[in-house]
């Protein structure tokens, strides 16, 4: 089945006129994603140079299509708008391309919007590979297969993924989260929907260094969990030095986001940790074969 | 960006936050000036975003303005020594002179975002005046955390909670739900994502009041507040970040290490796998760089003659995995870069696929270059080619 999305899903694009909006938008169509208008104050009435339908407003875009699925390329201070709009006009899905939106915004966002699931900020988006893709993974290198994957890097997860797809591994679903501090899904948000996917058989979690994403995935997996074959890594194991991790933010988890506390997290929940992409998957097919 | 503390009272003051008495002085002259006029016992803090001030010299007390004027002068005479997060220390440029408190207990309190709520996360424990770190290993107990409803706000029944749940002093109670409510509307007045308190003083005559001040605004959120931008303080840049400025990049998206493995990617993730990449080939890393998305031409010529002129690297691997970024655009600048630059000419490894791979390709191919398949390969072939050169 996939999660969250899939070849039904009815995608508008907020922004669909911009440059990145506009360009994005001819990529997805001709992956197969069925997106069916767009957003650009001002334009109302005009067609795309895709030719589709460009709206006002988000409730004029959904009443005239029945889209149910935003994808948002505007700029950072009009994200938090964007996601309001689109839930006052009952949409409850979005992915969110914008980078350096403000993490109060974001709060805002989330504590203001039960019932929607976000995608991201400042994330690639999501891909059901052979049904649908929102955002601006580069659609040839996914296969659809039974593999879910879940990433805070963007090019790191392409990494991955080539790596998936030339071992014949095809994928249910992959989300990019995302890096921000304040994030709508979590990849505990997305364990949770893979655990009640039937096309989901396995799934590889691709975290980095900092935060307590990690650890919160790994102890998911460990309570509800137990059966799935699953394979982490855990980037920036090399990072150059500087980087520092917040004070307060890791202390409220009690861990510091070290790669060691993540793969110690993993390893204790039974998941295997990769040492480099190029791994993944044989460790995620061995651990698929002894199912 | 983080204010100095001087910058964070100010907010506090604005907030109704109650803080010591002070003045922030640029001179040895000035701070003996004040001294000379307000008699008293004066504590006298080097103004930087560095921690460990105390453990460095950088706060010392004085008692008249000559006094002052002498311990101003030693504060400022050498800069804060650097430490495995600021390699270059930090150079001293004004001080605080503050009045001494009647210390009888110290606490901790601050504000945060929590990314596994999504809410904002309020921190308290009765143990304040040492590093947070610290007091988390020696009493982990103590720590108190409420996550609050952004609908809710801030209520006063959350700061009778937390003193109560991590058993902070009688003596605090009367104030401290006041005080946190100055730190919550400071938290969202200005979109901050941390204000901390440490320590948070109950003096021996019962006032509660902020010793020092420490907040950090977002750098995103700055363009609701430019006033800040005069309060930004520029940290002299060490030479990796100079040549990443120099170069258009981030100065966070370049560094040195040594190897004689160029490398260059796009994103950090795959920059830092491409680095793990060479090292499982055996190979040592000169640089870590991460070009960014959307890499153009220019972009990649200057990125080019950073590695060749500024690294030890007789050879450089290009890891390019097309997603915001276009394959096309990055092998243009490829060529571009190779026919326009006057610097010496080094063995490429290239690794280009994802988005407009084809296009990008057929462009590396007309100009007589093949790309690798995979990251790994590439890798191999870098290293295999950096010690021939050797």
């Amino acid at each position: 089945m996939s999660i969250f999305l899939d070849k039904n899903s009815k995608v508008f694009v907020q922004g669909i006129t911009g440059a990145e909006g506009s360009y994005h938008t001819g990529r997805m169509l001709a992956y197969g994603t069925n997106i069916v208008g767009g957003v650009t104050p001002g334009k109302g009435g005009q067609k795309t140079e895709h030719g589709l339908p460009v709206f006002n407003t988000v409730e004029e875009c959904v009443a005239a299509t029945g889209a149910t699925h935003q994808c948002i390329f505007v700029p950072p201070a009009g994200a938090a708008d964007a996601l309001f709009e689109a839930y006052e006009a009952g949409i409850r899905f979005s992915v969110c391309i914008t980078e350096g939106v403000p993490v109060h915004d974001m709060l805002r966002v989330v504590g203001a919007t039960p019932g929607m699931r976000i995608i991201g900020p400042n994330c690639p988006g999501l891909i059901s590979p052979g049904k649908s893709s929102i955002g601006i993974m580069p659609g040839h290198i996914f296969k659809e297969g039974n593999v879910g994957l879940i990433s805070r890097s963007g090019t790191l997860t392409y990494e991955v993924v080539d790596g998936l797809t030339r071992a014949g591994l095809g994928q249910s679903t992959c989300v990019g989260i995302g890096g921000d501090p304040i994030i709508g899904t979590t990849f505990v948000d997305c364990l949770r929907e893979f655990a009640n996917d039937a096309q989901t058989k396995a799934i590889v979690i691709c975290g980095e260094i900092g935060g307590s994403d990690e650890e919160d995935a790994a102890a998911f997996v460990k309570e509800h969990l137990a059966g799935m074959p699953i394979v982490a890594f855990v980037g920036g194991r090399n990072a150059p030095p500087g980087k520092s991790l917040g004070h307060a933010g890791a202390i409220i988890s009690g861990g510091f986001g070290t790669p060691e506390s993540k793969i110690k997290a993993f390893q204790a929940a039974g998941v295997p940790v990769a040492e480099r992409p190029s791994d993944i998957p044989k460790l995620l097919a061995e651990r698929m074969a002894a199912v | 960006m983080n204010l100095m503390e001087y910058q964070g009272k100010e907010l506090f003051r604005r907030s109704g936050i109650p803080v010591p008495r002070s003045q922030h002085c640029t001179t040895p002259d000035e701070v003996a000036a004040f001294i000379e006029q307000n008699p008293g016992k004066w504590v006298v803090k080097a103004q930087v975003l560095m921690g460990g001030r105390g453990k460095a010299g950088k706060i010392k007390f004085a008692t008249n303005a000559d006094e002052g004027r002498k311990v101003a002068q030693e504060i400022m005479a050498t800069p804060m020594p650097p430490n495995r997060q600021n390699p270059n220390g930090e150079a001293i440029k004004s001080l605080l002179v503050e009045e001494t408190l009647d210390v009888a207990l110290e606490a901790y309190c601050a504000i945060s975002v929590d990314r596994t709520t999504k809410k904002p996360a309020v921190i308290v424990t009765k143990f304040g005046g040492m590093d947070v770190e610290e007091v988390h290993d020696k009493h982990p107990e103590s720590f108190s955390t409420f996550f609050v409803d952004t609908a809710i706000g801030y209520s006063p029944f959350i700061g009778r909670k937390l003193a109560f749940s991590t058993d902070l002093d009688p003596g605090y109670r009367k104030q401290f739900p006041a005080i946190l409510a100055g730190m919550y509307e400071l938290f969202f007045a200005y979109g901050a994502k941390l204000v901390e308190i440490n320590p948070l003083v109950l003096t021996k005559d019962g006032r509660v009041i902020a010793a020092d001040a420490k907040v950090e605004l977002d750098d995103d959120a700055l363009f609701r507040h430019p006033e800040f931008k005069q309060w930004q303080t520029v940290l002299p840049l060490d030479e990796d970040e100079t040549l990443a400025t120099d170069a258009g990049l981030g100065i966070r998206n370049f560094r040195r290490f040594g190897g004689t493995v160029g490398t260059m990617a796009n994103g950090a993730g795959l920059a830092m796998g491409t680095m793990d990449a060479v090292k499982n080939a055996g190979g040592e890393i000169a640089n870590f760089l991460d070009v960014g998305g959307g890499a153009n031409a220019e972009r990649v010529r200057k990125c080019y003659e950073l590695v060749v002129n500024h690294t030890n690297a007789k050879v450089f691997f290009i890891n390019i995995f097309g997603g915001i970024t276009r394959g096309d655009e990055v092998a243009k600048g490829i060529v571009e870069a190779l026919n326009t630059t006057k610097s010496r000419k080094i063995p490429l490894v290239i690794r280009l696929t994802g988005t407009n791979e084809v296009e990008g390709r057929r462009i590396l191919a007309e100009a007589g270059m093949t790309p690798v398949e995979t990251m790994d390969e590439g890798a191999k072939r870098a290293v295999e080619l950096a010690a021939v050169s050797s």
